[in-house]
């Protein structure tokens, strides 16, 4: 009677860093009106946390979906490193193009994850603050 | 439908070792998690049941039943325990988290008589967590598509 069951592992992540959002295709005014103080000109930060969430089959040998070992290291240099303590409209090139909302930093982080190669990436959920949280995943 | 979500909290012991392997490769997959004297969690269980609420009484179930399903299957096998040694659901099994949310589902599955298991989440720390649904062609059951 047992149906067969959808495993994922969660493992949370965390960064802090600054960004503005403005179009520069706009000007101040409307910019400012859009984005409201998240188009101060100097920018502003926040402490983000990363959910990463893969699925797959559980290898019996090691009772795992992915090993952490591998994980960990995949997110720090593909993810953490590029992003924490980084201004992301200028230290992120993918920012020089769009604009760093919150929605668009969850689909980067997605692209850069996906090629992750023990299991699949099936989510990508960043908190900004306490009270707004985005998720990305890539089912369409 | 309405989901209703109890938490639980057990504490317990267990390490990594897979008997086919090497001292050297234990170590190598397994990490810190290999230490043969074990080491230990605060794991938190959170439980969804789904269903339509009795209209009698309002409530989907009775989350005190519900509450005693937990301690009963979870933390009565679970709690302070060495999951390598003491839990016989996980014998032949490594006790990493994925394994004992899914043995967690095993147990509950059949017990949960109003409404139905929807969702086991069990918590290794607050940065590690495993989620086990009903396989239905790679969606959670109730998902929208």
């Amino acid at each position: 009677m047992s149906q067969p069951l959808h495993v994922s592992l969660t493992r949370r992540y965390r960064f802090a860093a600054s960004h503005r959002l403005h179009n520069p295709q706009l000007d101040q005014a409307e910019n400012l009106r859009l984005y409201g103080k998240c188009a101060n000109p100097y920018g502003h930060g926040h402490n983000y946390t990363l959910q990463v969430t893969v699925t797959g089959p559980v290898n019996p040998e090691t009772g795992m979906i992915a090993n952490l070992g591998e994980l960990d290291p995949f997110v720090e240099q593909n993810v953490l490193e590029a992003f924490d303590y980084k201004y992301l409209n200028e230290d992120v090139r993918e920012f020089e193009s769009t604009i760093p909302t919150t929605e668009n930093v969850c689909r980067e982080i997605y692209r850069r994850l996906r090629p992750f190669p023990s299991a699949k990436i099936e989510k990508v959920r960043i908190e900004e603050t306490s009270n707004n949280s985005f998720e990305y995943s890539d089912e369409g | 439908m309405i989901r209703i979500t109890r938490k639980i909290e057990f504490a317990a012991a267990h390490f990594y070792h897979n008997p086919n392997f090497s001292a050297e490769e234990n170590r190598r997959v397994f990490g810190k998690c290999n230490n043969p004297h074990g080491h230990g969690h605060n794991y938190v269980l959170e439980v969804t049941v789904a269903g339509e609420p009795d209209p009698a009484t309002g409530m989907l179930l009775d989350l005190k039943e519900l509450k005693g399903i937990l301690n009963r299957e979870v933390a009565e096998r679970m709690d302070h325990r060495h999951l390598n040694y003491e839990v016989p659901e996980l014998a032949g099994q490594i006790p990493t988290c994925e394994n004992i949310a899914a043995v967690i589902w095993r147990l509950l599955e059949s017990k949960i008589t109003k409404g139905k298991l929807d969702r086991v989440r069990l918590y290794e720390s607050p940065d590690l967590f495993v989620d086990c649904t009903a396989e239905t062609n790679g969606r959670r059951a109730g998902e929208r598509v």
